[in-house]
């Protein structure tokens, strides 16, 4: 990998002459502390509530009451979290959150990487024009499709089951099909000269030269599409009706306005519908970082 | 439900396909037909000009997105624009209204609120985003022993999104037992009712929005790290001070980051939903926004034409928006190719 992609020597080289110099916070000290303060403060007003949320879903509903701003963790009723597991049916939710997220992720990577390296490596007659239209795709909110998509899933039959979900992540989505374009092209075009030299057709090359060398790529937007599918509101709330097939936000929607008061039990789910996220985060912090520079890519 | 997929459903049943997959069957059926037809016209396109190979090989490596284009995007639009001119309530047959629904929008009292809701939103919450986003990355990015924690307990709250986020925030500003109140009452402060007043319901979503802006930091932290250190060096022996150094080396190349993030915030914010569902629209329509407002009439009323009709004002609205941001930012972009810079290096490393 290390020789197929530049890896930037020129900043290497800077960094470098940088380090020579001495760090930041050896020059500047009087400054480096009113830094730290603020940096201090800021983490404090950030990562507060999210404390709270913690401490708040092991304390009893009087606790709460009593507790107010502090995160002192005076309580631990572990048991909130068995009765967010058991008080509805959790784990069916689970499922089928895991269902409409993890299928559609392989369904977006493939399809994008095929579009992403069609856009990138076979240039012919009107690829720029479609190309043109992909981007296009982008700016169009998905509302204005929302209420005829719903016609065409109710024509299937599909309304109240997990499919409307699911299918459309088959046919791509501009944003990632742009992310993988813009991965491909800068790959270098001799693999493909190569491949063909060998008699590999395009999509042998395409699976078996280019994908695997676009992992990174691939990670970065499946942690990506994870955390969008995995909180995903809208759809759910569109196209799921019966107990059955709802997905753990949309339990969580009608849990919140059930049970209003229970406020531990609302945080030990919404804890328990954030862990994932979580895992993910602190398993691949580094590709995440990856991913979102992507995002912000020019 | 059309009887052709009807016909095909009984048939799917008496060959005991499961009920669960039964709904994909003529889903499937119409893809298989659909590929069959694509195989056989790239087949003979093939044999008729055999170094086409190339070309045939973009349409089918395309063909997945092609084919959701027309059946998600295309086909969608179009039954739209012919949707919002009609009155259905998707039991009875739709019904020809011609432009009723749009000039009924434009008197709808509530209409005009949500516009007035989304947008406030909008035009509040992006600036303050982008500039606290952009502010933090500036201090994340001293060089300094432990940033990295720092970095990532700021990132943290953005794992927290969609309901789980505004279920805690509607207990952080609850008025009695909220995390906020009994902060602001320890210093004397009375505080006010958040999400239960009409006056404060915006503000405190705005407010919460801030939470996540952990996100957008880690964009404007990638990009500068990739600015040229050879341009501050070069601007630093010119004998530029720290902020001319940020006027005229960081900020210009930055902007189209920067430019990136507020179009896309724009666009997200527009179609923000989740907080106003969640509590139905908030106190006298405080939190009535647009997107909301469309779901509660084609979902909750049935009103799908009326919804269509809304689905294109915010069409409008969002290309007014993105176009204005383009024209007002035109002039200060920077873009390095454009001015005969050398192309940038890749961004994505090795992984």
């Amino acid at each position: 990998m290390a020789a197929l992609v530049d890896t930037g020597r020129a900043t290497d080289t800077a960094a470098t002459v940088r380090r020579a110099d001495r760090p930041y916070w050896r020059r500047n000290l009087p400054l480096t502390l009113v830094l730290y303060v603020v940096l201090g403060l800021g983490s404090l007003a950030f990562v507060y509530p999210f404390l709270w949320m913690i401490a708040t879903s092991l304390r009893s509903l009087a606790g709460v009451g009593n507790a107010g701003a502090s995160i002192w963790p005076s309580e631990f009723l572990w048991g909130n979290y068995t009765r967010a597991i058991t008080s509805f049916p959790f784990w069916r939710y689970a499922l089928n959150s895991m269902l409409t997220t993890l299928i559609p992720i392989v369904g977006t990577v493939f399809s994008c990487a095929l579009a992403g390296f069609a856009f990138a490596r076979l240039r012919v007659r009107f690829s720029g024009v479609v190309f043109a239209v992909v981007l296009a795709t982008m700016l169009l909110p998905g509302e204005v499709t929302m209420v005829p998509q719903f016609m065409l899933f109710n024509n299937l039959g599909m309304i109240d089951t997990l499919y409307p979900l699911i299918l459309p992540a088959f046919f791509g989505s501009p944003f990632y099909i742009f992310l993988f374009r813009q991965f491909f092209s800068r790959m270098p075009a001799e693999l493909a000269d190569a491949a063909v030299v060998d008699g590999c057709g395009w999509f042998k090359m395409f699976l078996l030269v280019y994908l695997p060398l676009a992992r990174p790529a691939v990670v970065a937007i499946s942690i990506l599409l994870f955390m969008g599918y995995w909180n995903n509101f809208l759809g759910p709330a569109i196209y799921i009706n019966s107990d059955q097939w709802k997905t753990l936000p949309l339990a969580l929607a009608g849990f919140q306005s059930v049970n209003g008061t229970d406020t531990p039990l609302l945080m030990a789910t919404s804890v328990l519908i954030t862990l994932p996220c979580l895992a993910i985060f602190f398993l691949a912090q580094k590709q995440i970082t990856n991913g979102i520079t992507f995002t912000g890519g020019r | 439900m059309n009887p052709t997929i009807g016909w095909i459903r009984q048939l799917a049943e008496s060959w005991g396909v499961p009920a669960v997959l039964v709904p994909l069957v003529p889903f499937l059926v119409l893809l298989i037909v659909l590929y069959a037809v694509i195989g056989l016209a790239a087949y003979g396109a093939l044999r008729k000009w055999p170094r086409a190979d190339k070309t045939i090989a973009f349409w089918l490596f395309i063909s997945p997105w092609l084919i959701g284009f027309l059946i998600f995007t295309v086909g969608p639009m179009l039954s739209s624009i012919y949707v919002s001119l009609t009155s259905w309530d998707l039991i009875t047959p739709p019904e020809f209204v011609g432009v009723a629904n749009y000039s009924e929008a434009f008197q709808d009292p509530r209409v005009a609120q949500a516009i007035k809701v989304t947008l406030l939103y909008a035009v509040i919450s992006v600036p303050l985003q982008t500039a606290l986003a952009f502010a933090v990355s500036l201090l994340m990015n001293v060089d300094l022993p432990g940033i990295r924690l720092f970095r990532t307990i700021w990132y943290l709250p953005s794992l927290v999104s969609g309901v789980a986020q505004i279920v805690l925030f509607l207990w952080v500003f609850n008025p009695q037992y909220g995390l906020v109140n009994d902060m602001l009452g320890k210093v004397g402060i009375a505080g006010p009712g958040w999400f239960n007043d009409a006056s404060w319901a915006l503000p405190t979503v705005i407010l919460m929005s801030l939470w996540t802006v952990g996100g957008a930091m880690v964009i404007y932290l990638a990009g500068l790290k990739d600015v040229p250190t050879t341009l501050y060096e070069a601007a630093a022996l010119d004998g530029a001070g720290p902020l001319r150094l940020f006027w005229h080396v960081t900020l210009p190349q930055l902007s189209p980051i920067i430019l990136f993030n507020v179009l896309t915030g724009i666009i997200g914010a527009l179609q923000i939903f989740t907080q106003g569902f969640i509590v139905n629209g908030g106190p006298k329509d405080s939190l009535l926004f647009f997107v909301y407002y469309l779901y509660d009439n084609a979902f909750q009323n049935f009103r799908m034409g009326y919804a269509s009709a809304l689905a294109w004002i915010l069409f409008v609205i969002i290309m007014a928006l993105t176009a204005v941001t383009l024209r007002g930012s035109a002039f200060a972009i920077y873009y390095e190719t454009e001015m005969g810079g050398r192309r940038r290096r890749p961004r994505v490393r090795r992984g």
